[in-house]
């Protein structure tokens, strides 16, 4: 699918409260240009339930439930059994919360959801920090990055939410970042054609919790894919298969750049170049990145 | 718009629910439309939705809105966008 046959419609109004440059907006718009106006939307506390704005107005143009962190994906099950009694199934019931309510304390909720089959999709916008409350550190936050609760570089590695995931079975799990709108939407349309729980994971550089200047956003996400740290895939009925760049990488047709070149753009990681270059992290980051794409190979082979 | 009776409270969808954001600019995106090739990157990747895009592919920024982020700037393949100061200091 082109940009160009994306529809028109806007359901993320300007004059919205998010940070100039934000994915969370970026990401909502593709979002939606595949889900169309028959959707409910189910908001933990995140960013975006700020982003919607303040009372009596909202920014988003279909219905909104503002739940509870943990109970995102409870809530939706709920959506969804009502609108089945009703007789309205053709309403698209999608969970879209941060990498705190999903890694950490929105994940027995959507473990939960998962296990009783409830057909909805759910969105985790994964800027790998809790952004909302002021940039601390979450289980999906990278190995020696900066937030305000881990200043000197946080000492563990982030969780594999991608194999929680596909350890429950679900028809459909999908990784993606705003960077590729055309990857992204495609995903969302596929999940939307799919009956039962689905996932979709989006990278999404921020650029105040990231260190980074606000017009960069793209480029962060694209990077990732170019490093290698974050992979576009697709999971679908027990098989894996990888997309656009990261596709070239498992195929071996293009190389994976080096991590540093993410790493240096972004201020959250200035501790591994200054006051000098912090070569055994720098190390390790590497290791991990290419640990990673060597277990996608053993699983194919 | 249809109201609904309801006992909780409920908001309302508006343009510009947090009043004129182009008050946060500091950093303006002016279009040259000659170099424009309508490719719509601007369009798809603005965080705001304030570039507007017309039934001809051709785009237009809304400065009412516009929070100057530059992602337009940066994302177009012809430069056909630009990021100048607001004004002067």
């Amino acid at each position: 699918m082109a940009i160009k046959d994306m529809s028109l419609e806007e359901i993320v109004l300007s004059g919205n409260a998010a940070c100039p440059g934000c994915p969370s907006t970026m990401g909502l718009r593709i979002v939606f240009k595949a889900l169309g106006k028959k959707t409910i939307l189910v908001i933990p506390a995140c960013c975006t339930s700020v982003i919607e704005s303040l009372y009596p107005y909202t920014s988003f143009d279909v219905p909104v439930l503002n739940i509870a962190f943990e109970a995102a994906a409870a809530a939706a099950s709920g959506v969804v059994s009502a609108l089945r009694m009703q007789g309205r199934e053709d309403i698209n019931v999608v969970v879209w919360a941060g990498d705190g309510g999903t890694y950490d304390i929105g994940i027995q909720a959507m473990s939960g959801a998962f296990e009783r089959n409830t057909n909805f999709l759910y969105i985790c916008y994964n800027n790998q920090i809790y952004s909302n409350t002021g940039i601390q550190r979450s289980g999906a936050t990278p190995y020696a990055a900066w937030t305000t609760t881990t200043v000197g570089g946080k000492r563990e590695f982030s969780k594999d939410m991608g194999a929680i995931v596909r350890a429950h079975n679900i028809p459909y799990a999908a990784t993606a970042t705003v960077s590729y709108p055309e990857d992204l939407f495609r995903k969302v349309m596929k999940a939307k054609s799919i009956k039962g729980p689905k996932y979709i994971e989006i990278l999404a550089p921020c650029p105040p919790g990231w260190r980074f200047s606000m017009d960069k956003t793209v480029e962060m996400g694209k990077l990732a894919v170019e490093t290698g740290i974050w992979p576009l895939y697709e999971y679908e009925n027990d098989k894996m298969a990888f997309n656009g760049k990261s596709k070239l990488i498992f195929e071996g047709k293009i190389e994976r750049k080096p991590v540093e070149e993410w790493l240096k753009l972004q201020g959250r990681f200035s501790n591994l170049f200054k006051p000098q270059r912090d070569e055994e992290r720098l190390r390790r980051i590497q290791e991990y990145v290419d640990h990673m794409w060597e277990r996608f190979k053993q699983c194919r082979d | 718009m249809k109201k609904y009776d309801v006992v909780t409270t409920i908001s309302y969808p508006k343009k510009g629910a947090m009043g004129k954001t182009g008050s946060w600019r500091v950093f303006k995106p002016i279009l040259d439309k000659d170099k424009c090739i309508k490719c719509l990157r601007c369009w798809i990747f603005c965080p705001e939705g304030t570039i507007i895009r017309k039934k001809d592919d051709s785009v237009e920024i809304d400065y009412e809105y516009c929070k100057g982020c530059g992602v337009c700037a940066n994302v177009c393949p012809v430069k056909a966008i630009v990021m100048e100061r607001e004004a002067e200091i």
